[in-house]
């Protein structure tokens, strides 16, 4: 057995995180309390570096490295270069909120960067387990993050209940695989698929395995029915970790998910394809109708993600590279609107206050009218109101649908996202038509500010303008 | 029946009532030593199945470090008989009713029907220098380096985890600073002389 050390070119970016992550880690022992903002800036400069790193050992052809535990091909890098720049934003809106309530240390930048290796590793797994390590790398600086603030009774709890049932998924995912390796004697994702052309539902032993790989991946996406731990982790954990947590791990998931179903178990897509169609349809119908009740922002996002899932899934289901490439673009479109509206509860929270009810969006439009602007182009694009980006994202994953003949599963993602739209416009009517009860105003960075007006007329932009992301997204399934 | 299934009935056998004690005996301090005969037994059927290292490693690994901190834990902790037990018989005949599902569903599954003897032959058994360590040693380092270097950044995670989440910096903590104690330099530093006002003798009255 040989060993080049030209295959570890395409594991640079890896290479890289994983250095600056530990760079960061051990300078910011040797600094005061004021200086800490050196590990922030470490950070980001590392993940633009990253980006760079990424674009630079990018090739045309897929390259499988390790002894077949390791890809890079057209899915891994834009997935990968989609989660350095929303990370990026991700502590970049953190920043302030952190500092105004004591928890900037370097801790959370280090778990983050840790949290952004784990995420490379999934987009990049080859072999379940590579894809279960990476799942673990980066559900275990998440723990740890929901945790971040320990003088807060609910973090903690969050942190509690997330870690127990990503314990359980994670338990379910293993299974499901040495099922699998017990089936096909193989846990490269290329043997896996080689040795299961030709057989479907006749060897129970896979079909078992099968199950129990949805089932992991269920409870790491958040679908119904194994959504419980979403909506009291996004609530409990400090809003900053909320917001990374819903943006750039569902990059992530959206790779783990296309890698150990399609790459992996691909032959099996009919044995799938029931499964994520009844884990969609009750995604997006109970997500929907959950939120409406809800009247905390966080919680209300928390179901909205939920149904997010549902429609991500149906493009997965669809099995066409139509479908895969209208997931992956729904994916990111959501990543971005989640960002922005995350980074608007960060915006309008204070010192000693948290934007985290409805009540606190009465009236923003009188108090800064640009912000609730922005508010509104985000809420439309969740909701998929044209001419914003969230339309043609749905757009485009029912279309993937219709095409495959699932008429029916498409009516019912259509019905529930008018449903859905209720909630959201209900922000819109919140923030235009109601009379403001606190007279503050936004007190931000200016950082935070250009960022978040760019984030929000992204919704726009993208929308008027969806073709370039859409053949990069093609272009990347290939 | 040979010796050696024999010897996997015997242990099966201790194993599956040391497992049974773990769960049914009232002091925590005994299910925690019962678990410890359930890790022995379970390692031999390992070494029964040739595989020396994992053998070796759950001995080392759960009986040496995690169950002795387990048992410290356990005697450490104030724990509640009562509200731990209660419920338990009422609780009882569902859970056996769960378990006796999972049984036969897995039976089912797992069974010989899709892995017996005729599915999958069985492996040679190897000399009596094949050493195992050796071979996971040499696949380990090489094909799976990825993996392992991975394994690796997640422990390191688990140790910021741990330590960020409770590390404490507490102003009224009396912890002595060494660092600062070895610079004491002889002289004015170490004594300070006080200068007083004589006291008069007290008189014995």
């Amino acid at each position: 057995m040989q060993f080049e050390a030209s295959s570890l070119i395409p594991v640079l970016p890896e290479i890289f995180i994983l250095s600056v992550a530990c760079f960061v880690l051990v300078v910011d022992l040797f600094m005061e309390d004021r200086q800490r903002i050196i590990s922030y800036f470490l950070t980001q400069a590392g993940l633009l570096v990253a980006v760079l790193v990424t674009l630079g050992v990018s090739q045309p052809e897929a390259q499988v490295v390790f002894d077949g535990s390791y890809v890079r091909d057209g899915m891994s890098d834009a997935l990968k270069i989609g989660i350095y720049l929303i990370s990026f934003v991700a502590f970049l809106y953190a920043k302030d909120y952190l500092r105004e309530r004591d928890l900037f240390k370097g801790e959370y930048f280090v778990l983050g960067l840790f949290a952004v290796l784990g995420m490379m590793v999934m987009v990049s797994a080859y072999s379940f387990l590579t894809a279960y390590l990476g799942l673990e790398l980066l559900s275990l600086s998440l723990y740890a993050m929901v945790a971040f603030d320990r003088d807060s009774k609910a973090g903690s709890e969050a942190a509690m209940k997330y870690f127990v049932l990503g314990a359980i998924a994670s338990g379910m995912l293993l299974y499901g695989i040495s099922m699998i390796y017990g089936a096909t004697g193989s846990i490269e994702f290329e043997k896996v698929a080689a040795a299961l052309t030709g057989t479907g539902m006749e060897n129970k032993v896979l079909v078992f395995g099968l199950v129990f790989v949805v089932i992991g991946l269920a409870f790491k996406l958040g679908a119904v029915p194994f959504h419980m731990w979403m909506p009291d982790v996004y609530h409990g954990a400090p809003v900053t970790v909320t917001l990374f947590l819903g943006s750039a791990p569902k990059l992530a998931a959206f790779a783990l998910a296309m890698r150990l179903l399609v790459d992996g178990l691909g032959p099996l897509h009919a044995d799938w394809q029931g499964m994520l169609v009844v884990l969609a349809v009750l995604s997006m119908a109970l997500g929907n109708v959950i939120a409406i009740a809800q009247t905390n922002i966080k919680r209300m996002l928390a179901y909205s993600t939920i149904s997010h899932v549902g429609f991500i899934l149906l493009g997965i289901l669809a099995g066409t590279s139509e479908g895969y490439s209208a997931s992956m673009f729904y994916t990111i479109v959501y990543a971005i609107t989640s960002l922005g509206g995350f980074g608007i509860v960060i915006l309008l929270s204070r010192q000693g206050f948290e934007a985290e009810n409805l009540e606190d969006y009465k009236g923003l439009h009188e108090r800064s009218p640009w912000f609730a602007a922005m508010m509104m182009l985000l809420m439309f694009s969740m909701a998929g109101v044209p001419p914003t980006v969230g339309f043609w994202a749905k757009l485009f994953v029912l279309d993937a649908v219709v095409s495959v003949d699932l008429v029916w599963v498409a009516l019912v993602g259509v019905f529930f996202s008018i449903i859905g739209a209720f909630y959201y416009i209900r922000i819109v009517k919140l923030m235009y038509f109601d009379k403001p009860e606190a007279g503050e105003l936004v007190t931000a960075g200016m950082d935070t500010r250009v960022v978040l007006s760019i984030n929000g007329a992204l919704m726009l932009v993208l929308g008027l303008f969806p073709a370039g992301l859409l053949a990069l997204c093609a272009r990347a399934i290939g | 029946m040979t010796f050696e299934k024999f010897l996997f009935y015997v242990f099966s056998a201790i194993l599956v009532f040391a497992a049974t004690m773990v769960i049914t005996r009232r002091n925590p301090v005994h299910s925690a030593l019962f678990l410890v005969l359930a890790f022995f037994t379970s390692s031999i059927l390992w070494m029964l199945l040739e595989a020396e290292f994992l053998a070796i490693v759950l001995v080392l690994v759960y009986v040496g470090a995690v169950m002795v901190l387990f048992l410290f834990v356990v005697m450490m902790l104030d724990i509640d008989q009562a509200a731990m037990r209660a419920g338990f018989i009422k609780m009882l005949p569902v859970g056996l009713l769960v378990a006796g599902i999972m049984a036969v569903e897995m039976f089912l599954v797992v069974g010989p029907k899709y892995f017996g003897l005729d599915k999958y032959a069985m492996p040679a058994p190897h000399p009596a220098d094949y050493s195992n360590t050796e071979e996971l040693g040499n696949v380990l380092y090489t094909i799976y380096m990825y993996p392992v270097e991975i394994a690796s950044v997640i422990l390191l995670v688990g140790i910021i985890a741990a330590i960020g989440l409770t590390l404490r910096r507490r102003p009224d903590n009396k912890r002595i600073d060494p660092a600062l104690q070895v610079q004491v330099k002889k002289g004015p530093d170490r004594i300070r002389v006080v200068k007083m006002p004589a006291e008069k003798k007290m008189e014995a009255k």
